[in-house]
């Protein structure tokens, strides 16, 4: 008895040998009917024979269409194998160009204003730079580069620098390099969303014993998001007959551009952040509390029970966790002193437990009610009543799709990545590894290399982006384990337990920096103790998943079996 | 043509850009973009906002139906908020956005859609409304006309000597408005208790 493989299933049934065969037989085939044709033509004209109108038809007209449909046919069969392998790689370039040119025109742009910094700071007079004045002129670009010890003010430069001198002269001003790094914000999401769906449907299948997307661009379905946003463009734009236009329109906006606007102050590193506001934190909350209005005015647009529905349990659900969720971030505050997300982020790199969730028994619970707290504040699983599938069709999204309805989920994904980097930054370190960013400190100012290497091993972007991504897994996987849980009992769980419970934490975090001191023996006792309980939360987590991984064969299902990486 | 010779009419193409370019950008100190354009940007940005929160204000004002007043209601909180960030008050920006957007409004929003029948709710002021409204909006801009009027705009106004800062604030909170705040805090108290009353009465 043969045992089926993921293999049999999913062969492709147009493999390129087939394919081939398909070409040489069709183009034989019309190349033989097209010689026979047009020798019998010419015999015909050879010796004067004429043809009545039915022998010219079967006999010349018939296999000439026949001939030239047969190379049709190959024709197309060539244009669909290249076309297919071209848009496979026309998505691997797009997906990694956007990726690496996120990185690039990040890392480039701040290269570039420095450079144009130290020019400004190099001329004899400094100036103030302003968002839209140009007072560094181009000769004083030539300048700064043709300048030697001996001849400090050198002007004979070659043309090729004056050229350089122009494309450097724009970026002086705040406005166009704001562009630029908002450009940058905006592919940075739109990655992270498509890449988010494909892990989202990975994951989900992972976890129900399924493959998940297997097909778009060869790699375990890896390009499922990409083609997932082309399908939702093109799809007819549809807005209900009673619902309220401009509104119904409005409404996905309302959505998404807040919670981009919230990276403005969401910092991915001491350098890599838009604006290190005094007031980022508060900011940063103020924005991810308006796409509850969006969220509300979809459903009240839509002229539909199931997205009114929908937009009632928002209400409900995203008002009352923004008030455990803003608390539970005080918590933090109070132990930084300061709502500045650099200055808190810069507190945590002295190690892993120096990070602010085991400072203190408080901040450590503060951490987890947070957690659960942005998981409702997303509309997440066991949280995602608002657009509960089973109940409400789609709640407050029902009438929505293509475009409109993509807007909705790159704003859920973005969302998710910002509370989940809010999340890392007050809680987890920001953008520091666990190693003490003091054994590094010979690395930090050296060459190039090793300050590269600095970044990777002790506090660089990289860091709070793999933290951050490590969060949107465990939503993802919390979404696919946990079931939904009713309206009351999400009304109970905020207002009866996790408002008391924040409350209380705040009480005690007062208390505790009030009378403990910091470097007493309570400090370091509870210290240590909420440090080992965080290590062996990893350390469970990392080794459930290997414990799994090594046993996979006992999973359900051949498909998945076949299908984990290492079989 | 050759790749080389392509290359250089690029080149010399690219060397005339850079000599015959615009002449603002060159010179010992020629005139910026900014005399080209005449006004500064923040400018720009304070009459977009300006109008903008006035648009929403007249529009929040004369629509009829309940649900576009609140999102007109909306936009002239949301543009309120980018004037205090035009002004560098950005602690009062943030909190506009998170008390009165993110909060009050969507209570607003919730009360409307808990409240009426139909979704395409109608609101249709009585004269006596009209009557008072106009009474405290002509109130509220003749304080303001009193209050622009006595500045002397002659000689500009001197940019604040230095930006509230979140410390300075909590600061003067906690001393010299302590009684203020607590007596707001006693109020709001005061105002959750009896919504709280409210709400239970119904209920045996």
């Amino acid at each position: 008895m043969t045992e089926f493989t993921a293999q049999d299933v999913i062969r492709p049934r147009w493999s390129p040998a087939l394919r081939a065969r398909a070409i040489r037989r069709f183009m034989l085939a019309g190349l033989i009917i097209m010689i026979g044709t047009g020798v019998a033509a010419v015999c015909l004209e050879i010796f004067g024979r004429s043809l009545s109108p039915l022998w010219l038809t079967v006999g010349i007209v018939l296999p000439s269409v026949l001939a030239f449909g047969a190379l049709f046919v190959v024709f197309a069969i060539t244009a669909h194998a290249l076309l297919g392998r071209l848009l496979k790689r026309l998505a691997f370039v797009l997906f990694i160009g956007s990726l690496a040119g996120i990185v690039l025109t990040a890392w480039g742009a701040s290269l570039l204003f420095g450079l144009v910094d130290r020019i400004v700071a190099a001329r004899p007079d400094p100036i103030a730079q302003t968002i839209f004045g140009g007072e560094l002129t181009t000769d004083e670009i030539v300048r700064f580069f043709a300048a030697t010890p001996e001849d400090p003010k050198a002007l004979e430069a070659p043309p090729a620098l004056e050229f350089v001198a122009y494309l450097l002269w724009p970026w002086q001003f705040r406005l166009l390099r704001d562009l630029v790094l908002a450009l940058v914000i905006l592919g940075f999401v739109s990655v992270t969303a498509s890449f988010a769906i494909w892990w989202e449907r990975k994951v989900a299948g992972r976890i129900q014993s399924r493959l998940g997307p297997m097909r778009v661009g060869g790699w375990h379905g890896w390009a499922q998001g990409i083609a997932d946003g082309l399908k939702l463009v093109q799809k007819e734009d549809i807005v209900p007959g009673r619902a309220d236009g401009p509104v119904f329109r409005l409404a996905p906006y309302l959505v998404f551009i807040p919670v981009l606007t919230a990276f403005l102050a969401l910092p991915f590193s001491d350098r890599w952040v838009l604006r290190d506001l005094e007031v980022g934190l508060v900011l940063v909350l103020g924005l991810l509390g308006i796409d509850v209005i969006g969220v509300i005015l979809a459903g009240w647009a839509s002229h539909n029970k199931w997205s009114m529905y929908g937009a009632l349990r928002v209400a409900a659900q995203m008002v009352s966790y923004e008030i455990p969720m803003g608390m539970a971030l005080l918590l933090p505050v109070m132990a930084a002193g300061t709502l500045r997300p650099g200055a808190i982020g810069a507190l945590q790199s002295g190690g892993f437990h120096t990070w602010l969730a085991f400072c203190s028994p408080f901040l450590f619970a503060a951490a987890g009610v947070y957690f659960v707290a942005s998981l409702a504040a997303c509309k997440r699983a066991p949280f995602d009543l608002p657009e509960a599938e089973s109940e409400l069709t789609g709640g407050f999204h029902t009438e929505y799709s293509g475009f409109r309805w993509a807007v909705f989920f790159f704003g859920e994904y973005a969302a998710m990545f910002v509370v989940c980097g809010l999340a890392v930054l007050l809680f987890l370190g920001a953008w520091h590894s666990p190693l003490p960013a003091s054994w590094g400190e010979s690395l930090a100012g050296g060459s190039w290399w090793q300050r590269g290497l600095y970044a990777l091993l002790f506090s660089g972007p990289a860091w709070f982006i793999a933290k951050t991504y490590a969060l949107l897994f465990v939503h993802i996987w919390l979404r696919w384990t946990l079931p939904r849980i009713r309206i009351d009992q999400v009304m109970y769980a905020c207002v009866q337990v996790m408002l008391p419970m924040t409350m209380l934490l705040l009480l005690g975090q007062m208390f505790w920096q009030l009378l403990v001191p910091p470097d007493g023996i309570t400090a370091r006792a509870a210290n240590i103790v909420c440090t080992l309980a965080g290590a062996a939360i990893v350390a469970a987590f990392v080794g459930t998943a290997g414990w799994g991984y090594l046993n996979r064969r006992r999973l359900v299902g051949p498909l998945a079996v076949n299908h984990l990486p290492g079989s | 043509m050759t790749g080389s010779n392509r290359l250089s009419i690029v080149a010399a193409v690219l060397v005339w850009l850079a000599r015959a370019g615009p002449v603002w950008a060159r010179g010992p100190r020629g005139p910026g973009p900014a005399d080209w354009i005449g006004i500064e940007l923040e400018a720009v940005m304070f009459y977009l906002l300006g109008g903008l929160a006035a648009v929403c204000a007249v529009g929040c004002v004369l629509s009829s139906r309940v649900v576009r007043m609140a999102l007109f209601l909306f936009g002239a909180l949301g543009a309120v908020a980018g004037l205090y960030l035009l002004l560098h008050a950005n602690f009062l920006a943030a909190i506009q956005l998170i008390v009165y957007a993110g909060g009050t409004l969507v209570v607003i929003i919730f009360g409307i859609m808990l409240s009426s029948a139909s979704a395409a709710a109608r609101y249709r002021a009585r004269p006596a409304e009209k009557a008072a409204g106009a009474a405290v909006g002509l109130l509220l801009l003749a304080g303001l006309v009193t209050a622009v009027g006595r500045i002397d705009w002659s000689e500009g106004i001197a940019a604040a000597p230095s930006a509230p800062t979140v410390d300075g604030l909590g600061r003067a909170l906690l001393t010299t408005y302590l009684v203020p705040f607590e007596l707001s805090s006693v109020l709001l108290l005061a105002v959750m208790i009896g919504a709280a009353w409210l709400a239970g009465s119904g209920r045996k």
